[in-house]
């Protein structure tokens, strides 16, 4: 099997084994969700419902903020009983809807449109805006914004996103097996909105199984084609992936992956945009992995957008140790939550809990200049470098050296032996040099 | 539920590695090539690199107290410091000889600039040229095996035993690199006795004495194979980088078997540039000294230039300087130009577009 990768990244060890045999289960209703109105990037949701207001599942409570933005919907039936700011994965406090459920699940209607591949390309669009999608795999892109290129631009390649180079996660993985027809339809879906010739589906390497199962799927379809990809840290990125699959670089300083003629989807927002355009089934539940050494059970959880985290760890029948770190997402771009009563989001893929003992941070040494983030920088900038500048506030220096090209994959950070928290600077440098733009 | 986490930027693993894990594997990766120098040595080896180690780290210790700063020596730098100092001395020298060249070393060398990561030459290196300005006639002279153990393999070189009897003393007692260094000063040696001891020198088994170590030489450098050991270890942990190492040993090859030979341009064996590789300070220098990672570029293309400054420098010195080895001033010139390097070669980012 010719694997195909990019140049530079890590193999940090996977910890996939505590999730990824475990199929997906359905979290029973909770009792409240909170819907954050920013889970995505871009104007935050106008809200359209007030306090005391009933609602239903599906039921759209938040219009998009501007096209930039998405609508958000309720993921349960029951009654808005506050409408303030609350806790958000990213660790600032959000504007949110919180609803207390009915118990009852009543759905607004759903249409069943079995020619939905009847529909025109514009149809379909205004079916995924509807249903209020984001990219499922962290950043929140709205993905009505990336099926819509402007004037001049062609989309001739639609990937997918089954990489899940994230350690521990499993939840891509799991919908791959478990909904792999459902993700091929997403993604036919997705090229006729664009009308892109080519799909590709890129999944990493310690998926046989899902590599095997697309393949056999696949088998008639002359367009799709399934690439196995190399394990190695970050293969999902999302220029990383384009290269491996493609030989395409998206160009850098601001470049998009329609500069290539490339939209990349995860494989979850792929089920989401087929629910959407032959349900007309807005985007309220994921399949999210909660995992980590001291979870009791580790489970790949089938759950309503809103979902409070501290509920989700009580179906995995919470843990057995002292909790050292809460974070959202996976270990390597995830985020550290200050508090368990934190709602999931659209992009929430995972939930993972860490002893004492693995919070546990080194502190800082000095830069040895030994050049191991160097070595490994998959977009090819002197991490070290610009930590250095940042930590001087030389903010003209660090945007010289790439700060703002950086994605944050965090694999500097990972191979430091000086433990220099490279991403804090980074960020820091990537906020301050914003700042000095729009001066 | 409602416990407060600790919280911080991602990512949230880490590799199993610190300043101290990497120190330490160098000093381990340098045992075999110490093994060696006691096997033909005798244990004076031992006990002047341990003087030597002692006065590097009880420095450390002594000017980290006086500045004030966190003592450090655990992390096993000065221990690495310590080591290089002895290597580049030969058995024979006296026992203050190793302990003022490690307390240089590490005051002057290191500790003056700010301490690990700060400093612009490598502390051993400065320590060595430190050595060799104060006491020359040391640091080059009896470089002869000198104990019974190595007398039961040889004591001296392969190569010229077989010569006649009326080669100057200059041939004869020097090191091999001093020797080819005299064969190019033809007032010293006739043009065909130099063509005889050259051959004698780029023979087979001068070379596999070279590789092995069976030569006389400094603590460090006598045998490539126990270096080249210690050297792959630290490849395979990804402590070293082939790219310094490479340009440096290929810019030495190159330019030996152009300008190596005493008849003129391409005039010498393509045994020559491995003679040159093998004997003097190369691979110790090339592998350990040079790889310094605080004195060295970070950039990959940095590494590439810097290697072949290195090996620029130290073939102009052997052939043309005056003195036999060079790498150790070739390494200290090429520190000087590291901020430099970096600046130029900064990389462009992944997707840089071409005009």
């Amino acid at each position: 099997m010719g694997l195909k990768t990019f140049p530079g990244g890590i193999h940090p060890h996977d910890f996939k084994d505590f999730s990824k045999d475990k199929k997906i289960e359905e979290m029973p209703l909770p009792q409240k969700v909170v819907i954050p109105l920013s889970q995505h990037i871009g104007a935050p949701s106008k809200p359209i419902v007030k306090v005391g207001d009933e609602v239903l599942a599906g039921q759209r409570i938040a219009e998009a903020g501007g096209f930039v933005s998405i609508p958000m919907h309720s993921s349960i039936s029951g009654k808005v009983t506050k409408l303030a700011k609350f806790n958000h994965p990213t660790g600032i406090l959000v504007q949110g809807i919180e609803i207390t459920g009915d118990g009852e699940d009543r759905w607004v209607e759903l249409t069943d449109d079995s020619n939905y591949m009847d529909l025109c390309a514009k149809d379909m669009k205004d079916r995924i805006t509807a249903a209020g999608i984001c990219g499922m795999g962290g950043a929140g892109f709205p993905t009505h914004v990336k099926l819509s290129p402007p004037e001049g631009k062609t989309i001739d390649t639609i990937i997918l996103n089954g990489v899940e180079c994230e350690p521990y996660l499993t939840a891509d993985y799991r919908i791959m097996l478990e909904q792999a027809e459902d993700i091929i339809a997403g993604l036919k879906i997705l090229m006729k909105t664009v009308d892109a010739k080519n799909g590709v589906i890129g999944i990493e390497a310690n998926k046989p199984d899902a590599i095997k199962l697309f393949k056999k799927l696949l088998k008639n379809e002359k367009n799709i084609k399934v690439v196995g990809l190399q394990l190695k840290y970050p293969q999902g990125a999302e220029k990383q992936l384009i290269y491996a699959a493609t030989k395409r670089k998206v160009p850098n300083k601001g470049g998009l992956p329609m500069d290539v003629n490339v939209v990349v989807q995860n494989v979850g927002t792929a089920i989401a945009v087929y629910e959407a355009v032959r349900y007309q089934k807005p985007l309220v539940e994921r399949v999210i992995t909660v995992s980590g050494r001291i979870v009791k059970e580790p489970k790949n959880i089938r759950a309503r957008i809103g979902t409070i985290y501290s509920d989700l760890l009580e179906f995995c029948g919470s843990t057995t140790e002292d909790i050292g770190k809460v974070i959202s997402g996976g270990p390597m771009m995830g985020f550290a939550m200050p508090s368990l009563e934190t709602p999931m989001t659209k992009g929430s893929s995972g939930l993972l809990l860490f002893d004492m003992k693995e919070a546990h941070r080194e502190k800082e040494d000095v830069c040895l200049r030994c050049g191991r983030c160097v070595d490994i920088c998959p977009m090819y900038l002197v991490p070290s470098l610009i930590a250095h500048h940042v930590r001087n506030d030389d903010w003209n220096s660090a945007e010289k050296f790439g700060v703002m090209e950086c994605m944050k994959c965090g694999s500097c950070a990972y191979v430091c032996p000086s433990h220099i928290k490279l991403i804090q600077w980074i960020d820091i440098g990537k906020i301050k040099v914003s700042e000095n733009r729009q001066k | 539920m409602n416990d407060v986490f600790a919280v911080s930027a991602a990512p949230h693993i880490k590799q199993n590695i610190s300043v101290s894990a990497v120190m330490w594997q160098v000093v381990l990766a340098l045992m075999p090539a110490l093994l060696i120098g006691i096997f033909f040595f005798g244990i004076q080896s031992l006990l002047l690199t341990l003087y030597a180690v002692v006065a590097a780290v009880s420095t450390e210790a002594l000017i980290q107290r006086f500045r004030k700063v966190p003592v450090t020596i655990s992390d096993g730098s000065a221990v690495v410091t310590g080591i290089l100092i002895a290597f580049n001395i030969n058995s024979s020298s006296p026992w203050w000889l190793p302990v003022i060249g490690a307390v240089f070393a590490i005051a002057i060398g290191k500790q003056i600039f700010g301490g690990l990561g700060f400093n612009i030459f490598n502390p051993a290196l400065l320590g060595r040229a430190f050595m060799m300005a104060s006491w020359p006639t040391l640091m080059t002279a009896g470089w002869k095996a000198t104990t019974p153990m190595s007398n039961l393999f040889q004591s001296s070189i392969n190569g010229l035993r077989n010569l006649p009897s009326n080669v100057p003393e200059v041939i004869t007692s020097a090191t091999p690199l001093g020797v080819v260094k005299a064969l190019r000063d033809t007032t010293q040696i006739s043009i065909d006795m130099a063509n005889t001891v050259m051959d004698n020198l780029t023979s087979m088994n001068t070379l596999q004495d070279l590789f092995w170590g069976n030569i006389g030489g400094v603590i460090g450098e006598v045998s490539a194979a126990a270096l080249l050991i210690g050297a792959a270890y630290l490849a395979w942990k990804h402590i070293i980088e082939w790219r310094i190492p490479v340009s440096y040993i290929g810019t030495v090859f190159v330019l030996t078997y152009i300008f190596g030979g005493i008849n003129g341009l391409f005039s010498a064996s393509i045994l020559l540039p491995i003679f040159h590789i093998l004997s003097g300070g190369l691979i110790l220098g090339a592998f350990f000294m040079a790889t310094d990672m605080v004195t060295s570029p970070v950039t990959k293309k940095g590494r590439l230039i810097f290697g072949l400054g290195c090996g620029f420098l130290t073939v102009v010195i052997r052939l043309i300087g005056g003195y036999p080895e060079g790498v150790s001033y070739s390494i200290l010139l090429m520190n000087i130009t590291v901020p430099l390097i970096d600046r130029y070669t900064t990389p462009k980012s992944f997707g840089e577009v071409k005009k």
